[in-house]
């Protein structure tokens, strides 16, 4: 795990949460093989512990000359979760990511191996970025790509910058929803128009100015979906 | 026997192994992920799923024995088994593990304890056929050669 440089393009750590050994195993290879940074842990209380841990550094940085990128290493850009585990489920690990004001913004992929359309779209409604079935393939694993890279966007744009980054984060939700015109049978694909339409997205992240343009954004995508 | 002919043999037999549906893509994505770096990925991964296999059929043979048969563990365990033969391509296990899931559903003893054998039955064919795989692996490394890849079936 080295001093990664100032280089823009300091690993990736993801988190992978599986209680089978053998899929654990298979997942840290598939993230390994395209260069991230893994850890791997076999429940969601593991997870939790781990994400609460380097958030902590994260938030309570050394002084002397620590360099933005250890925090980038130590802390999580991606949860990658099976559903079905023991005690607590990926859903209630989703579930509670999302509730906490931390970790919220941790990108979270769900597993499974069973294709229940009515669990894909719970976990999707809950704020999953994707559904992979399982068994994951590389072909999957390289969709995580663009999840990780709006997060590191978003982090690199810092707290001054925030509201043009929401934005931002807002265009490519509506140009998201667009496609999902185009990519309807596709049930992997996070369904975007449920998350245009639930103002429970909207929570209490967004200034006034912002939840207009959210708001309008809506109102174009309504129009679009319904004429489009 | 020479490298060439060894590495022939080897394809032969995997191209059987899918052909007679023991072993689906998944395997060739397992191959695809073992290099210079993780040269055993494949046999390690195999490995753990021969000693996770064998406890859960023990355990499933345990929980078919009981007086007052819990369906739930069964279905339980058999859902563990089909996720890690499926992880592994071992197609023949996980479909049996399927028709396993659906005589717990129906919660006929009989109809489980038959789906245990079945499962027994093509759990230890894979094991055969594949330890014979790595073996040819094995004698083709020993000669020098490298391990070829079949990639009609990923």
């Amino acid at each position: 795990m080295g001093m990664a440089a100032a280089a823009s393009e300091s690993r990736f750590h993801v988190l992978a949460v599986d209680d089978s050994l053998i899929d654990r195993k298979l997942i840290e290879r598939l993230l390994k093989t395209s260069s991230y940074q893994v850890t791997t842990v076999d429940s969601g209380c593991k997870a939790l512990e781990f994400l609460g841990w380097s958030e902590e550094e994260r938030s309570n940085p050394t002084e002397t000359s620590v360099s933005p990128n250890i925090h980038q290493e130590l802390g999580v850009n991606l949860v990658i979760t099976d559903y079905c585990m023991p005690g607590m489920t990926g859903y209630d690990l989703l579930k509670k990511m999302k509730q906490s004001s931390y970790l919220r913004n941790i990108p979270v992929v769900i597993m499974s191996s069973e294709h229940v359309p009515s669990r894909i779209n719970r976990c999707l409604e809950e704020g999953a970025e994707e559904f992979f079935l399982k068994p994951v393939r590389l072909s999957d694993v390289n969709k995580l790509k663009p999840h990780l890279m709006r997060t590191k966007f978003k982090n690199i744009m810092g707290n001054q910058e925030r509201e043009e980054s929401k934005e931002e984060e807002t265009g490519i939700r509506t140009q998201k929803q667009q496609n999902v015109g185009l990519n309807k049978s596709n049930a992997m694909r996070k369904s975007s128009d449920h998350e245009g339409l639930s103002l429970d997205g909207l929570r209490q992240k967004y200034s006034g100015f912002t939840v207009i343009t959210l708001l309008l954004s809506l109102v174009f995508s309504l129009c679009f979906l319904i004429f489009g | 026997m020479e490298v060439g002919q060894l590495q022939r043999s080897f394809l032969e037999y995997i191209a059987a192994l899918f052909r007679e549906g023991f072993l689906d893509g998944q395997f060739s994505q397992l191959q695809l992920l073992q290099d210079e770096s993780n040269p055993d990925f494949v046999v390690e991964v195999v490995s753990l799923f021969f000693e996770d296999s064998e406890r859960l059929l023990n355990d499933l043979t345990k929980a078919l024995d009981q007086q007052n048969v819990d369906f739930i563990k069964i279905d339980a365990h058999v859902h563990q088994l089909k996720g890690s033969s499926s992880s592994i391509g071992a197609q023949r296990v996980k479909n049996a593990c399927i028709t396993f899931r659906n005589c717990c559903d129906e919660r006929n003893i009989e109809a489980c304890l038959r789906c245990l054998q079945e499962v027994k039955q093509e759990y230890l064919l894979a094991k055969t056929k594949l330890e014979a795989l790595f073996r040819l692996e094995q004698q083709i490394v020993a000669a020098g050669g490298a391990i070829p890849i079949l990639d009609e079936f990923s």
